[in-house]
């Protein structure tokens, strides 16, 4: 099999929230936010990260 | 669909000719080894690619002209190798317009510029522009000046029923109806095939949310030819825009339709105009414009189990129909052709075996079920399915404002010929290559002094060889017309397809790799060359 993306990540993400449906997506992401946080072991950095996220947060608009 | 006032082929830029059905009826039911229903560009492509190899066809076009609007129009470097292969590439390349690149945009900032792989020993540009009216055209003018095609305007086929040797079509056109028996049958009658309802087969699959309206305006405009996409532009809140331009000054605009707008309403000429004006302003388009052509299409993954049914073909849009952002429609037709053609021809010369005929379904339904892996791809980014879906895709944009990685999700990466690997008639390496093109896989071009390595292949088998090859008539004996194309074991050639001096590929009409060896003995190729013909290359030896 061909090696593992960033794009399969973005399908694994997106096929879990719509597993964990929408009153729990937010939980489901930010466990997968502090799981990553915990394995990088770099707080100060996953905190720019968080401040980074927070900017632009408009998505497409709802047509 | 045009402005009120013009007809359905009153085009701004395209004389559209007319053609009458034959007029002499006294050979029309003299039988066939080949009758393809559909002269569109897979039907076309069809019957040159067997005229190559000598073998007569009759074409049959339920119209008397070409399409009636743009529709296809991006043609890739593969397809432009096919087009060389049957002589047929000098008006493409004279009239397209070749393209590496392309941007898009959220909310009228850039986030992404892709380019297309391209290099130096490339002899065509990764994809070319033209409306689908020229590419008919120019296909049509090579089918009229061979002597092999019997090409027949206003002849619909009507009827077919199974006979001892073939198939019996029944055709009407104005002046009249006949009965032809044809050996073979390819269907090549488009996404409503006439002849798959015929046969009651169905297309199975999928069809994604998410319809897109395309039209074309003439605008005069001088700037790079690229690929535009805007995502969430003011004119169409939540949507997605293409932009694609094409020859004589036409831009194809594409625009998905809102959640709960009807297709009634977004094909009004009004809703069109007000669109169209209110994305040109975004992209700062400020020359004046006339309205061409429009249309619409669903984004689809669609396909037959079987391309197969007994003596009858189906090729192109009648055995698969593929979502528009992968630009593989017209493509993968082309390669249906080409694939069907060579094998069909060497059957009915009696060089090979009907059983080779059956490794076409497996190389080319696994084309297109590429097509849909990768096109999915593109759809669910560029139409998403779910909620999930949606969340992503707005993460992505929000992120590639200033995250230029999140900008490659929307990367559309079309186009990589297909690798046949697990067919039938490809032999797997039983040497071992560190590069080069493996087995089933599309032969790579060289750039050489004057000219490129592609240019040197034969209408037939190719066998490509680094250094001498001794006994080649033994090559020779096994198929008659084999090209022989030598390469320094210490070039340029050699290093791009891992060979050293005794290194040999063999490659097949439609320039697919069948077979190689480190060091290779003539026996050993004549061998497997036989094996692909009797239908079924045996296992690593």
């Amino acid at each position: 099999m061909t090696e593992k993306t960033l794009e399969d990540v973005y399908a694994a993400l997106a096929d879990g929230i719509d597993a964990a449906g929408q009153d729990k997506e937010a939980m489901f992401l930010s466990k997968v936010v502090l799981l990553l946080a915990n394995e990088i072991s770099d707080p100060e950095r996953v905190l720019e990260l968080i401040t980074d996220a927070q900017k632009n947060m408009d998505g497409m608009r709802r047509g | 669909m045009r402005p009120a006032g013009r007809g359905e082929l009153d085009s701004l830029y395209f004389d559209y000719p007319h053609f009458d059905a034959p007029e002499a009826r006294d050979h029309l039911s003299a039988p066939a080894d080949v009758a393809i229903c559909g002269a569109g560009p897979v039907g076309m492509a069809a019957a040159l690619t067997l005229a190559q190899q000598g073998i007569r066809s009759v074409l049959l076009e339920r119209k008397s002209t070409f399409n009636d609007g743009s529709r296809a129009i991006c043609v890739s470097r593969s397809s432009f190798h096919t087009l060389q292969t049957l002589g047929a590439e000098k008006r493409f390349v004279e009239k397209s317009l070749p393209w590496v690149s392309g941007r898009s945009f959220f909310r009228g900032k850039q986030i992404l510029e892709f380019f297309m792989a391209d290099s130096n020993h490339d002899k065509y540009r990764p994809m070319y522009n033209l409306e689908q009216q020229y590419i008919e055209a120019f296909l049509y003018e090579a089918v009229a000046a061979s002597d092999l095609i019997d090409m027949r305007w206003q002849s619909d086929v009507t009827a077919i029923t199974d006979n001892a040797d073939g198939v019996t079509l029944s055709v009407t056109d104005p002046n009249g109806s006949y009965g032809i028996s044809a050996r073979w049958l390819l269907a090549a009658d488009g996404a409503r095939s006439a002849i798959r309802t015929m046969r009651s087969h169905r297309l199975k699959g999928q069809n994604y949310e998410g319809r897109y309206v395309i039209a074309d305006i003439r605008l005069k405009r001088d700037c790079k030819v690229e690929r535009f996409a805007l995502f969430d532009p003011d004119c169409r809140p939540g949507g997605t825009v293409l932009v694609h331009q094409q020859p004589d000054n036409v831009w194809r605009i594409d625009y998905q339709l809102r959640d709960g707008e009807t297709e009634e309403d977004a094909l009004k000429e009004a809703s069109i105009r007000e669109s169209i004006a209110g994305m040109l302003g975004e992209i700062g388009f400020d020359e004046p414009w006339e309205l061409e052509w429009w249309s619409i299409y669903s984004a689809n993954t669609l396909l037959l189990d079987e391309y197969r049914d007994g003596r009858i073909f189906f090729i192109g849009d009648s055995a698969h129909i593929v979502p528009i952002f992968g630009v593989r429609g017209l493509n993968n037709g082309i390669s249906d052709a080409q694939n069907i053609g060579w094998k069909l021809a060497l059957v009915l010369q009696g060089e090979a075996n009907e059983k080779l005929l059956d490794s076409y379904t497996p190389e080319r339904r696994g084309a297109t079920l590429d097509v849909f892996a990768n096109a999915s791809k593109s759809a669910r980014f560029m139409t998403p399915h779910s909620r999930g879906w949606s969340v992503l895709r707005d993460a992505a944009l929000s992120l590639a404002l200033d995250h230029p990685f999140a900008g490659e999700f929307a990367n559309p990466r079309n186009m990589t010929p297909y690798t046949y690997g697990d067919s039938p008639v490809t032999r797997a390496d039983s040497d071992a290559f560190a590069s080069g093109p493996e087995p089933g896989a599309a032969a790579l071009n060289v750039r050489l002094d004057n000219h490129f390595l592609l240019d040197l292949f034969g209408h037939g088998f190719t066998v490509l060889h680094f250094g001498p090859l001794a006994h080649p008539e033994q090559v020779a004996g096994a198929l008659p017309g084999v090209t022989f194309v030598e390469q320094p074991a210490d070039g340029t050639a050699a290093q791009r397809y891992d060979a050293n001096s005794g290194t040999a590929y063999l490659i097949r009409p439609d320039g697919h790799v069948a077979a190689r060896w480190k060091q290779a003995e003539s026996a050993t190729i004549a061998a497997t060359l036989r094996q692909m013909l009797d239908g079924k290359v045996s296992g690593n030896d």
